[in-house]
């Protein structure tokens, strides 16, 4: 039998209790090659944000927000500065209630279930939102620790496991021929463009089933930004992806569906081709005209 | 020429003549100590016990009062940052930067570093009274705990407060409670960890004040912690109090070891500042 | 896979996680509780002697005879009182102008010398200056400076306390002074110097008193500091239980007071409750003078995030 199935990422291996997928393909020599059709993301799911309102300091900074978010797509949330983008992302993943005096009203549903309903359980909700952050933050340690992190913390320790998963992501991440000389060294001396791509291994590494990406290519060359884009557009065929940009290029480029936001209020939402050829709004039309930034 | 320029001239002048007395300060009392300690330095010192006859110029070392300190310090310096790592990880991860507890408790601890060893002396001396208990290394290690607490919760605490929020953030964001996050804070601390603990045994190994009533002072080395246990300090204080002047002579070799000690924490201190900084994310 | 069903793992990690900070806390506010429970310790300590004689004649009186049962703390209260009093007086101008010349007129790498020798010398054992102290200030006061002005000094006097104490307090005056100047933002000095301000008037008129709070806590931290400060005055500063009358006479601290008698404390009634009060007072004094300058020193920082 020249390749064997390898059950390491069926989820209950991983993390208990979800759907059957398939794992990687170990060959005789103990190397091993990704399984193309490794996870097919059968779940659907969805984020619907109704009637959220968030202050912070007393400040309206979101105002009567509601929103639908579609699977298995990029979606681009643009706007000029300042108008709540970046919020709004940290209420996917409830890392806005690390911020100091905030309060939120309104539901954000994932699949159905209310983010903020009082039981929730925070950590999960987190792996399942993976984040990427605007300057690429690696944790300190190295290059392996950074990958392995996630999931030890969710209870995976055998070391065996644990190589296939870095390995795994790291290619996934396109990362690793670059780096997988040098797991052991300290991920702080990586590049820029590879710490993002690191990070970005790092979040798929404990299998969230969104991305949430927050001006993630804006601290990056113009050659690391496009590799990411070109990542986004791989993963959405498996991740939804939540994308705040400030450039609109980008968002021409690879938007699937588009979010305008102007001072915490949602202007327009909608298909990206919609949008960009017809906005219905005026501020919207400003906007895409280049009127204000 | 105007007024306002000779009046600059004169400041800038001042300016380096202070900057060089301060140079000169430390240079005097390096020299001063190395030069008499020197004198007296022997391998004896720090290899044999104080013999008969010690106190009156007779043989022997240091040794009781080497190992002494030792044993105060280590243990005291264990026990320290085995309380104040918990609690600047929670000033910093579980409370916000505008938190009430964590304002107080700085503040707090602020003034506990500001309290002179010697008060805490008094103080573990009054609960060793309290509790019958006799001058002793134990009395020593809880009271040079109590002294260093401070010192280690402030000037970690000072780095922790410089820890980037995208690094919790980015942990949070893969799942991990604020316990989790301990692992990353750490490492990115390290450093400062590092030099806290140096700065702690610094102020540890040199304070007289505090271990002059709790732990005491003996030609032995202490066995149980229920035994009194010499320190370096004080046997420069005691023996520079004798009139005869090889005993004296002693005095100044022990402010040579402790000296000698404590510039090389010192420097380790800034080379680790500087250079230790491996897996730190900036 | 639901998000509100919590799992078994993650509710023993958040269990954890909630335990683990209920410790935390309680070792926090553990720790903060000693603070008060230094001060009560040895308030309770010096009741015996309140009961005996008012807090104002004990602070009053000159007489210290334990043996008798006078408890006159004035000498040890103004022996503190000079030597920090000498300490600081020589202290401030050269902490002040090293800091200046630090921040303002010195080239960066300046600074690369000079914080290691603070280092050193914040770093060096009380004892160490002690022994400084009578191997070169003591010989020099009696043998070169004294005679100019008095007929016999033995050298351990009010001033070479004053000296060595000042010498322990100048790294920690000078890298707070620094700390302050740094915080000042750069175009407040380039605006004094564009109206054609030499550095030295932009320095008087624009940082001293932009800073004056800060260095007033930082000089009251210092102070703090000086008053508690043990062995080295001990040492040197002769310990006669006078009222001294010039910088060249010996004087006798409270810190002295409280290590020097440590020992035969327990055999005179009210001894030890004497003592202890000099360290209750050491304690409120230092203690109060933290608070203010603290509390000054985190508005600073705080106004300038």
């Amino acid at each position: 039998m020249k390749n064997m199935l390898f059950g390491l990422f069926q989820k209950e291996n991983l993390f208990g209790g979800s759907p059957e997928k398939e794992g990687i393909i170990l060959n005789e020599d103990g190397t091993f090659l990704p399984n193309q059709k490794f996870y097919k993301n059968t779940e659907n799911s969805n984020i619907s944000v109704e009637g959220l309102d968030v202050y912070i300091q007393n400040q309206h900074i979101l105002k009567n927000i509601n929103l639908k978010i579609p699977d298995k797509q990029i979606t681009c949330i643009i706007g000029p500065s300042g108008c709540g983008k970046s919020t709004l992302l940290k209420t996917f993943n409830k890392l806005i209630d690390t911020t100091d005096g905030v309060r939120v009203e309104g539901k954000v549903l994932v699949s159905g279930e209310n983010l903020y309903s009082k039981h929730s359980d925070v950590t999960n909700i987190r792996r399942k939102m993976g984040l990427l952050s605007q300057r690429p933050c690696p944790l300190p340690m190295s290059i392996y620790d950074n990958i392995a992190y996630g999931c030890r913390i969710h209870g995976i320790r055998n070391k065996r496991k644990l190589n296939v998963i870095v390995e795994y992501y790291l290619r996934a991440a396109g990362l690793w021929d670059e780096v997988k000389d040098r797991l052991h060294t300290p991920a702080i001396r990586l590049s820029i463009g590879q710490q993002q791509r690191l990070c970005l291994a790092r979040g798929l590494a404990v299998e969230p089933q969104f991305i949430l990406a927050d001006e993630a290519t804006s601290a990056l060359d113009p050659i690391s930004s496009k590799t990411i884009e070109e990542l986004f557009v791989k993963l959405k065929e498996e991740y939804a992806i939540i994308l705040v940009t400030h450039t609109l290029r980008q968002a021409l480029r690879i938007a699937d569906y588009v979010v305008f936001m102007y001072l915490g209020e949602i202007i327009e939402a909608g298909p990206a081709q919609e949008i960009f050829k017809n906005p219905k709004k005026e501020l919207t039309q400003k906007y895409l005209s280049g009127a204000f930034s | 020429m105007k007024l306002k320029f000779i009046e600059e001239k004169i400041f800038k002048v001042l300016m380096i003549l202070s900057t060089l007395f301060v140079f000169g300060v430390v240079a005097n009392i390096l020299y001063t100590v190395v030069k008499e300690g020197w004198a007296a330095m022997n391998w004896d010192m720090i290899t044999k016990l104080p013999g008969g006859g010690f106190y009156i110029g007779k043989e022997g070392g240091l040794l009781n009062a080497i190992v002494g300190s030792l044993y105060i310090v280590g243990a005291s310096t264990v026990l320290g940052l085995i309380i104040s790592i918990p609690v600047v990880f929670y000033l910093n991860v579980y409370r916000s930067r505008k938190s009430k507890v964590a304002y107080v408790a700085r503040l707090a601890f602020d003034i506990m570093f500001g309290i002179p060893s010697i008060v805490y002396g008094a103080f573990g001396f009054s609960i060793m009274v309290y509790l019958g208990l006799k001058t002793s290394l134990l009395g020593g290690i809880i009271v040079i705990t109590l002294l260093i607490i401070p010192i280690f919760i402030r000037s970690m605490d000072e780095v922790a407060r410089e820890l980037p929020k995208d690094i919790i953030d980015a942990s949070y964001s893969l799942g991990a409670t604020r316990l989790e996050t301990i692992k990353v804070v750490i490492r990115q601390i390290a450093p400062g960890i590092a030099t806290a603990t140096l700065l702690s045994i610094g102020r540890a190994i040199g304070d007289a004040a505090a271990v002059m009533f709790t732990a005491g002072y003996t030609d032995s080395i202490p066995t149980s912690l229920g035994q009194p246990a010499a320190t370096l300090p004080l046997a420069v204080f005691f023996q520079l109090s004798s009139p005869i002047e090889e005993v004296q002579q002693r005095a100044y070799a022990a402010a040579l070891i402790l000296t000698i000690i404590v510039l090389i924490l010192s420097l380790l201190g800034r080379f680790i500042t500087n250079r230790f900084s491996k897996n730190k994310v900036q | 896979m639901s998000f509100k069903s919590i799992t078994a793992t993650s509710r023993w990690r958040i269990f954890k996680d909630r335990t683990a900070g209920g410790i935390m806390l309680t070792l926090t506010l553990l720790s903060i509780c000693l603070v008060i429970l230094v001060g009560f310790g040895l308030y309770l300590k010096s009741i015996p002697i309140f009961q005996e004689k008012s807090l104002w004649e004990l602070l009053t009186t000159p007489h210290w005879k334990p043996l008798k049962g006078d408890f006159g703390f004035l000498p040890f209260i103004m022996g503190t009182v000079w030597v920090t009093g000498i300490a600081i007086l020589w202290t401030l101008p050269v902490s002040l102008l090293t800091a200046i010349f630090l921040t303002e007129n010195a080239r960066p790498q300046m600074k690369k010398f000079v914080f290691p020798a603070l280092d050193i010398l914040a770093a060096l054992p009380s004892v160490v200056y002690g022994v400084w102290g009578i191997l070169v200030v003591v010989p020099w006061i009696s043998d070169k400076l004294a005679p100019h002005f008095v007929e016999y000094s033995t050298g351990y006097t009010a001033l070479a306390g004053g000296i060595v104490l000042g010498i322990m307090i100048l790294p920690l005056l000078i890298s707070l002074f620094v700390e302050i100047f740094s915080s000042v933002p750069k175009e407040l000095r380039e605006a004094s110097l564009s109206l054609g301000a030499t550095k030295w008037q932009t320095t008087k008129r624009v940082l001293l008193r932009r800073t004056a709070p800060g260095i007033f806590a930082a000089v009251i931290l210092s102070v703090s500091r000086a008053l508690g400060e043990t062995m080295a005055v001990l040492m040197v500063c002769g310990n006669i239980a006078k009222i001294p009358d010039s910088v060249f006479d010996g004087c006798y601290p409270l810190p002295a007071l409280i290590a020097n008698n440590y020992g035969e404390m327990l055999s005179v009634p009210l001894y030890e409750s004497a003592l202890m009060l000099a360290a209750f007072i050491l304690f409120v004094v230092v203690f109060l003078f933290n608070v203010v300058s603290r509390i000054i020193l985190y508005r600073i920082e705080k106004s300038f995030q």
